[in-house]
This record gives structure tokens, C-alpha cells and sequence, in this order.
């Protein structure tokens, strides 16, 4: 048995606000703790490991292990961006396989939305030692252009089309209404979609997704621990993670660090991508999430656009059921990473808990997958298989 | 007598002022030049520069001369941003794609695998930073 055998995720929370202009960061983290500590059903003194990225209140671990008068043997705050707390999930089974904890909290929060942020649009100030900010702040990029690039390389490339792309919010959106709490609920046509606005070139308003305040928590214990509690068990299966760089400067905006994570998290689950059930994977945008089902082995590189249009992600009438909450593009997408969002809802699936409208018959494998920061600027990617035992 | 920071505002530029080992690209910028960095090991150029080469791993990169010509890789304006700009990835002729500004450029004129060439354009900080225009006369 592979030592990740060994870990399960016992406990997952999505927060219900969208909108939270009354509490504080710190406060949305606290509280996505004791939901998904709730959801276990374990408590604040059961938590021997805690991790969390760079969304955290003082950017490091610390300042929540206070909050929270955590008393830990292990912490973890690794910043990868969006993807942080997939790649989290990895760290703290290889924690627990070694010995390290035996029950990790993973939490983030924010609030874009009452801060007015809009990091899609909004140019973005890199820090001044950044080694590339010389130049690349010069070209006031701003993450919607980096993808709308990304959608242009790959229309070029391989013929794929606005409509194509479309499709995928066109996904989304059915599912959502269907999700009580999501910011979107109407569904949306491909025509909706095109009719939109160019907010970057070649991407519409409608391909780009939310901007909420909230967050959520995952708690992943040692199987001892799992065994123990009164929830379904969510064995983690296989993980893979990377960083995607520029290549000195050969920078390539159709692939992504999927096509490193997905084959290293197929192999150590020892599945493949014809055997998963329902898959989470990370929608910023719509291109991002074609790109990535390519780079995952669900088609063929080129082929994604087509893989994704007449409802081919659309729950209980495509061969893929995707992002069955609505996604990043209509449900949620806290402090503007999306990463625990999308294990949250593997989880909901695997343990029949997802609603009756989306949920996918006896579903037992799942995977969930997303990058972190911005395809063409250097970007981290983390893909998990989760088994339900 | 005159501050040399108020002749030479880029010389106070924040981004300038971190990475002096930069110093001279953007001493070149302020004549219109535009300089690379090149392995003296494998010879290859990369972008951004840096001072271990990203392909063979060598410490020993220099300054060279670049030509200034390149391609369209990709293109996206901003719609949103008032007034709209667009941003570029530009294949330099020597190889490298830079994340830079087409400027100066009719809409009609941009698309992929287009000739452009380097301008310099002063930017908010006091830097002269590359940005690529179309260019009527490619080698």
C-alpha cells in the first residue's frame, strides 16, 4: 500500500456567504474551521496539523494557529496560488503517512468582493523585487488578457471556437441552478454567452468567473482517525504537483502543469482518466478549463473544444460530469482561488451528497484539479484522485 | 547643483533601484537600445534576463545587443481598461518570447506571426520600457 493510502478526508465546508462585509478575514477562516471540523465531527482540540497558503491574515501559518489557540505538531504554508489547497490535501497526507499529524485543517478565506477587487481586469503592482517585474509590470498585464492570449494560441492552433468556450459556462450555469448558494443561478445560453461583452480579447464576460467573499476548510486525517468517525470515507487515491515556468522565455500558452500533475496523480491511484466518475477542474476562465481536460488525458491536445460543447460536462447528459456546483464561474470563487472549492464538491460527489439533480449515480472516483496564479506568467498546478472506500 | 534623479528619473525607478545588476538594460533603454542576455556556455538567449542561464544552468550570462525585430506570438486588448490597451507575447527574432505592449498599431495591423519592432515608451516610475509597434520594413 502507498503510505498516501493512508489519508482520508474526513471533514469538508464550503461557506455559505458570497458576500461578507461584516467580518473580517480572520473570522471566515475561523469559521470555515469549525464547519469543516463539524463536518468530521472532530473539534478545535483534535488538530494536530495546520496548513494554509497565501490568503491567510499575515501571509503565514502563525497568525491563525494563534487565533485559533491550535496546539500543533506540524505546520505547512505553502502559497501556490489557487491550486494551493489541492496541493495542500498532498502535503498533509505525506505528513501523515510520515508520522508527522494525524489530523491536518486546510482553511482560506477572503473577501474580494467588499474590498472591490477585480484581479481579472485590475492591473496588477508586482512587487518591486520580483525579478521579472521590471519588465513585466511595464506591460500592465492583468490575468483576463493572459487567458484571453491563451484562448487566442489555442483558436489558432486547433480551430476551437467562442462558442466552443461557451459551452463550458453553459455548464456550469445548469448545474448552479440547482445550488441554493451559488452567486449565479440563471442558466445561461451559448448565445448569452457571446452576447456578453469582450472583457479581453477573445473572452466575453461570461467566460470569465466570479468574484465572491467566503471560503471553505478540508480536514484530512489518518485512516486510524477516519475509521473512527461517522462519515463516508474519502480515501486520498493519487496526487500530483508542479510548477509550469515560461521556460527562460519560450513560454507556452496552450498547455498547462496539468499535463505534469494529472500523469502523477493518475499513476500513483493507478487509474486512468476513461475511469473517473465526476471531475472538479479549475474554471477561471473557459479556455482554462479545455486546456486542462487536455492536459488531464480526458481528450486528446487540440481536442478540447469539442470535448466540451453539447453538454458534454453537464451532469446526467455528457460523458464528463464537471464542476457540479456551479464552478468558479457561477457558484463561488473565494479570495479568488478556487482550489479548495473543487475538492469540496469531489468530496459532496463521492459521498452522495451533492444535489439529487447532479449527482452522479454511485460515484466511488473522482478527481479535482486546478492551477494556481497565471497561465503565461508562471503558474503552479495540483490534480488529487479521491476514492470513496 | 542638478539631481541626478530628477535628469535621470529612471535612475529612482523602485523597479531600477531593486535589481541593480539590471542597471545597464536600462541605461541602454534610455538611447532607444535594446539589450538581451546570452549564455556564454550554450549561447542561447533567454527573456527575462538573469544571471544563471534557465537552459544549461551556467553563471555565466552577458549583456548582448538585440536587434529589436520580432513576431506576433499572441495579442489580447483590454477591453475593460479606459482607454484599452493590449497586451502582447513577441517572438524576438533571437528566440524569446517577451510579455510586452503593442502600441501605436491599428487593430487591422495585429495578428499573429505580424513583423514589429522595439519602441521605448517612459513608463509611470521613470523607466524606458520595450514595447513593439508594426513594423513596415522586416529583414
Amino acid at each position: 500500500m502507498h503510505p498516501t493510502h493512508c489519508a482520508y478526508i474526513a471533514g469538508a465546508f464550503e461557506h455559505p456567504t458570497r458576500h461578507a462585509p461584516d467580518k473580517s478575514v480572520a473570522q471566515l477562516h475561523a469559521e470555515c474551521a469549525l464547519g469543516a471540523l463539524a463536518d468530521a465531527g472532530l473539534t478545535l482540540a483534535d488538530v494536530d496539523g495546520y496548513f494554509c497558503a497565501g490568503d491567510v491574515p499575515g501571509g503565514t501559518p502563525l497568525v491563525m494557529a494563534d487565533h485559533l489557540n491550535l496546539r500543533l505538531r506540524w505546520v505547512d504554508g505553502s502559497e501556490l496560488g489557487g491550486c494551493s489547497y489541492i496541493a495542500l490535501v498532498e502535503h498533509a497526507a505525506a505528513a501523515i503517512a510520515a508520522g508527522k499529524c494525524s489530523v491536518a485543517l486546510i482553511t482560506l478565506a477572503g473577501r474580494p468582493r467588499s474590498t472591490g477587487q477585480s484581479v481579472g481586469v485590475q492591473t496588477r503592482a508586482l512587487p518591486p523585487d520580483r525579478p521579472e517585474a521590471g519588465w513585466d509590470s511595464a506591460s500592465r498585464w492583468t490575468i483576463a488578457p493572459m487567458y484571453g492570449m491563451a484562448a487566442q494560441r489555442h483558436m489558432h492552433e486547433f480551430g476551437t471556437t467562442s462558442a466552443q468556450l461557451a459551452w463550458v459556462k453553459v455548464a456550469a450555469s445548469l448545474h448552479a441552478q440547482h445550488n441554493p448558494q451559488a452567486l449565479l443561478r440563471k442558466p445561461v445560453t451559448v448565445d448569452d454567452v457571446l452576447a456578453s461583452g469582450v472583457v479581453a480579447d477573445p473572452l466575453h464576460k461570461l467566460d470569465c468567473c466570479v468574484i465572491t467573499d467566503g471560503g471553505g476548510a478540508l480536514v484530512v486525517t489518518s485512516a486510524a482517525v477516519a475509521r473512527g468517525l461517522q462519515r463516508p470515507l474519502v480515501k486520498v487515491l493519487g496526487c500530483g504537483q508542479t510548477v509550469q515556468t515560461n521556460h527562460g522565455g519560450n513560454v507556452d500558452l496552450t498547455s498547462t502543469g496539468a499535463q505534469v500533475s494529472g500523469p502523477l496523480a493518475f499513476a500513483q491511484a493507478g487509474v486512468t482518466p476513461a475511469q473517473i466518475q465526476y471531475a472538479s477542474v479549475y474554471d477561471n476562465f473557459t479556455i482554462m478549463v479545455i486546456l486542462q481536460l487536455e492536459d488531464l488525458g480526458f481528450c486528446k491536445k487540440g481536442q478540447g473544444g469539442g470535448f466540451v460543447a453539447d453538454g458534454n460536462l453537464v451532469s446526467g447528459r455528457g460523458a464528463l460530469p464537471w464542476n457540479t456546483d456551479g464552478g468558479g464561474l457561477c457558484n463561488n470563487h473565494p479570495a479568488n482561488r478556487g482550489g479548495v472549492t473543487k475538492v469540496i464538491e469531489a468530496v459532496r460527489q463521492l459521498r452522495g451528497e451533492a444535489h439529487p439533480a447532479v449527482q452522479v449515480p454511485g460515484c466511488r472516483l473522482a478527481l479535482a484539479s486546478g492551477p494556481g496564479l497565471v497561465l503565461g506568467a508562471g503558474h503552479a498546478h495540483a490534480t488529487l484522485i479521491l476514492e470513496r472506500e | 547643483m542638478t539631481d541626478p534623479a530628477v535628469t535621470d528619473p529612471y535612475l529612482s525607478d523602485p523597479f531600477v533601484v531593486a535589481s541593480p545588476e539590471n542597471l545597464p538594460f536600462w541605461q541602454a533603454a534610455e538611447e532607444g537600445r535594446l539589450l538581451g542576455r546570452q549564455c556564454t556556455a550554450c549561447q542561447r538567449h533567454h527573456w527575462y534576463p538573469r544571471s544563471v542561464c534557465p537552459f544549461c544552468g551556467t553563471a555565466g550570462t552577458a549583456w548582448v545587443p538585440m536587434s529589436g525585430r520580432g513576431r506576433i506570438h499572441a495579442f489580447s486588448t483590454l477591453r475593460r481598461a479606459s482607454p484599452p490597451y493590449t497586451v502582447a507575447y513577441v517572438e524576438l527574432a533571437e528566440g524569446p518570447r517577451m510579455l510586452t505592449n503593442l502600441v501605436d498599431m491599428a487593430e487591422a495591423d495585429m495578428h499573429i506571426g505580424a513583423p514589429v519592432r522595439v519602441v521605448f515608451r517612459r513608463t509611470d516610475e521613470g523607466r524606458q520600457a520595450p514595447k513593439f509597434t508594426g513594423d513596415d520594413s522586416p529583414p
